[in-house]
């Protein structure tokens, strides 16, 4: 079957600002995929060239099938995208622009449409210059999945939402999925992404970084150890793949590379475990691990592998 | 005062905002005002030469509506101002009431206001900066106007009398534009309100002037903008009247910081109420939202045109009154024909209706712009909307709304006229005088839509067009300028009607220009970015 969303070697300048750099991305039909960048990498560049909002300078983009910058209307009948700064006309009220987006996209389902009205809780006869953020946020989430849609385009899109509405946001995104819908979910909030999505692109100024499961980045990615040991370690220091490496006494504190894990543990072991605590790395470390300590150096190189 | 803390900084901010629009005005303002009476001394330089144009002048209502009476027929400065001088004092005042509205409501709305009252800036301080800001402009428009005219050889008391006429009426409606931004949450409304009470005292002096043959001419004393004519520069330079100005300025800023004080942060006085939780079954096109959104803007202009029509169908007949002096039958008599001074008039009437239509039409056009840098548009183009689609809605409000309103007017001068001297014709010759003017106003709307597809960030080019045709228009002639430059305005080809004759094929290409420019526009929006600024 054909990817929702695939692109290849996108690149857009803006003047001199080199937005997206032969940026790769390829969202299969049915999953949860999530955009993963800090402010600035590309993630709303992208989503508005698939909307035919931007004109790429090169490179292939290709949504539902069709070509996002000549199929427009035809295409836009079978998505929803909820922009990340939502902007809203003062002088209607909610319900009217939940309402007209709708049926400009061809049609909305008043069932769900109640329905989602009642769960984010929101009143439909405010006018949008009293909403606050988080309830205009809320009026775009509500119009774009009230429609019967395949692909959900979603820039950032919990900003200014609390705790409870963060939750009502990821049980409709959980029943998505099980409908067998797509959608990219463009964001910065690493646990939002770990929660919802099935896959990961990492993008970084413009271009992928990282692409896959969390499962398989995890796997490539380092493992943080704490022990208590039997007495001081011992050949810790000249073991390669071992980083931040911390001895208090007979404590020990590293974070080591995932194929020099097995030689790191029988460094531990001849000396005696007392207490052994291994953590996965969190979304948060694979997040640091392209843009953290390594800030600039990747610039030009493909996805990384430790 | 701990509530003004902050004012300097805001000034500052407001001065770096404004930095080229404030000079570029300036500049202009006085070189206009001050080219245009050097340009008219020429043409007059013996007194025998003022008193015979001033006569002329101070009996034709059309002027005497327009611009108002000369006060001394024999002074080269009255009737080298007689123009400008009104026109001039008109732009100082429309700058106030933007910058005060832009500095403050439209802070307050798009909540940047909120941002910077978080910071140590007391509760008074964006008012005044905005007051500070635009009278310190109007006062240095009107310095630099009289520097000007005193350059170009005019007497310095008018001169100076009329800068600081230009500084007092400025101050006036900025003071106007602090209080209607007190009243509403939108800063469209709040400079809609200002510039509505702008027109509306300029077409009660304009009663009060053109009716001073039926003892009506205490109305003009009812209109700020009256005042500033009563201050008589280089006729008697009265400087007393500037009072009055200064007086209405001081009492309107005194009841916008009251209403300030009293409203919580980005409230107007009236609570907003709750609207209907689903769209009206005909909110589903993009045409039927543009309708939506300009709908308010545009029952405003109807009402104003509806009034000005029957305003200049109803001085017809005084315009029949001014038959009986001889410098008004020399008049005619240059004009060739009796019927054609009211017609004159009534035609020249006309042609001002065809260029505030076009402000009409060029403002709904560049509604298209305003929606795409607010994001409005975004959401709206991410459905099943092509951009040509969603183009064409505020492009037909554009051409629709304007042939509507030159219908309103045309019907409600053509009623009033027709009343007045009892001929039904005249409402057919009226209403054909108006819409004559439709074509070339589409110029200006295509020549908007035109630099919204290919240079949206040049938007402004609509206003720069729109303003050279006037001027091409009003001073053409004036500076003998070739004809082929004076052709280059759409309207110089617009027949004068009444009175002239009704010719098909300038009103044929105008709209095919129009046409074009709409289309070479939209295309050139099919394949741009869209963009936030």
């Amino acid at each position: 079957m054909e990817a929702a969303i695939q692109i290849e070697k996108l690149t857009k300048t803006f003047g001199s600002t080199r937005a997206l750099d032969e940026l790769d991305l390829e969202v299969r039909v049915g999953e949860v995929h999530g955009l993963l960048g800090p402010n600035g990498a590309g993630k709303s560049t992208t989503l508005r060239v698939l909307l035919g909002l931007l004109r790429a300078d090169s490179g292939v983009a290709r949504l539902l099938g069709g070509d996002p910058w000549r199929d427009v209307e035809r295409l836009h009948r079978r998505l929803a995208y909820v922009p990340g700064d939502v902007t809203l006309w003062p002088s209607l009220t909610g319900g009217e622009v939940i309402d007209l987006l709708g049926r400009l996209r061809g049609g909305l389902d008043e069932k769900r449409r109640a329905e989602l009205l009642e769960r984010f809780d929101l009143d439909p006869t405010k006018k949008t210059r009293a909403y606050s953020k988080g309830n205009r946020q809320k009026v775009a989430l509500v119009a774009a999945l009230s429609s019967d849609v395949e692909l959900l385009l979603l820039d950032e899109p919990t900003a200014g939402l609390d705790p409870l509405m963060d939750a009502v946001f990821r049980e409709c995104i959980y029943e998505l999925r099980e409908q067998g819908r797509t959608a990219l979910l463009a964001s910065h909030i690493l646990s939002e992404v770990e929660a919802l999505a099935d896959r990961v692109s990492i993008i970084r100024d413009g271009r992928t970084v990282d692409v896959g499961s969390l499962a398989d980045m995890r796997h490539l990615a380092r493992v943080s150890i704490s022990a208590d040991l039997a007495g001081p370690p011992d050949g810790l220091t000249t073991l390669p793949g071992v980083h931040n490496l911390k001895v208090d006494g007979t404590h020990v504190d590293l974070i080591a590379d995932p194929d020099s894990l097995d030689k790191v543990l029988i460094a531990l072991t001849s000396v005696g475990v007392s207490s052994l605590k291994s953590q996965p790395p969190t979304l948060e470390e694979l997040f640091m691990r392209h843009y953290g300590d390594k800030k600039g150096a990747l610039k030009g190189e493909g996805p990384v592998t430790p | 005062m701990s509530s003004l803390v902050g004012t300097a900084a805001l000034v500052r901010l407001a001065l770096r905002r404004d930095r080229i629009i404030l000079p570029v005005f300036i500049i202009i303002l006085a070189v206009m005002v001050a080219a245009s009476a050097y340009a008219t001394a020429e043409l007059y330089p013996t007194v025998a030469s003022r008193v015979e144009a001033t006569a002329v002048i101070n009996t034709a209502t059309s002027t005497l509506a327009m611009f108002g009476p000369i006060h001394d027929e024999t002074s080269v400065g009255a009737l080298s101002t007689f123009k400008m001088g009104i026109m001039g004092a008109i732009a100082v005042a429309v700058l106030a009431l933007i910058i005060v509205v832009r500095h403050t409501r439209a802070e307050e709305e798009t909540g940047r206001l909120e941002m910077l009252g978080a910071t140590v800036v007391g509760r008074r301080a964006p008012l005044t900066a905005a007051l500070l800001v635009a009278g310190g402009a109007s006062l240095l428009t009107g310095i630099v106007t009289a520097l000007t005219m005193i350059a170009v050889g005019m007497p310095i008391r008018g001169s100076v009398v009329m800068g600081f006429g230009f500084a007092g009426l400025g101050i006036a409606f900025a003071a106007v534009a602090a209080f209607t931004a007190q009243l509403t949450k939108s800063a469209r409304a709040a400079s809609g309100m200002a510039g509505g009470a702008l027109g509306f005292f300029y077409l009660l002096r304009a009663i009060g002037d053109a009716s001073a043959g039926n003892g009506l001419s205490w109305v003009s004393w009812l209109s700020p903008v009256g005042w500033w004519q009563q201050t008589r520069p280089f006729a008697g330079d009265r400087w007393w009247v500037l009072g009055l100005l200064l007086g209405l300025a001081v009492v309107l800023s005194a009841l916008a910081y009251v209403l300030a004080a009293r409203r919580d942060f980005a409230a107007g006085l009236l609570p907003d109420r709750p609207g209907p939780a689903a769209a009206s079954p005909s909110l589903r096109s993009p045409l039927a939202l543009a309708w939506r959104l300009q709908r308010g803007g545009f029952l405003a202009w109807a009402v104003t045109f509806v009034a000005a029509g029957f305003v200049v169908g109803g001085l017809t007949s005084s315009v029949d009154d001014f038959l009986t002096s001889p410098q008004a039958l020399d008049f005619i008599a240059k004009l060739g024909g009796v019927q054609s001074i009211s017609d004159a008039f009534l035609a020249v009437e006309l042609g001002f209706m065809g260029v505030f239509l076009s402000v009409f039409g060029m403002q709904a056009a560049m509604r298209l712009r305003s929606e795409e840098t607010a994001m409005r548009a975004e959401p709206l183009l991410a459905t099943a909307v092509g951009r040509v689609t969603w183009a064409l809605s505020h492009v037909t409000i554009a051409v629709l709304g304007t042939t509507a309103l030159a219908v309103f007017m045309g019907l409600s001068a053509g009623l009033t006229s027709a009343a007045q001297v009892g001929d039904i014709g005249q409402l057919g010759r009226i209403l054909l005088g108006a819409l004559v003017q439709l074509p070339a106003v589409w110029v200006v709307v295509g020549i908007t839509v035109a630099a919204f597809g290919m240079a949206p960030r040049q938007i402004v080019i609509g206003w720069v067009a729109l303003v050279g045709f006037v001027l091409l228009g009003e001073f053409g002639a004036l500076f003998d300028l070739n004809q082929a430059v004076m052709d280059i305005s759409p309207f110089a080809h617009v027949p004068r009607i009444p009175g002239g004759e009704f010719v098909a094929a300038p009103m044929l290409w105008l709209t095919a220009v129009a046409a074009a420019l709409i289309v070479a526009g939209l295309s050139g929006f099919r394949r741009r970015d869209l963009g936030g600024s």
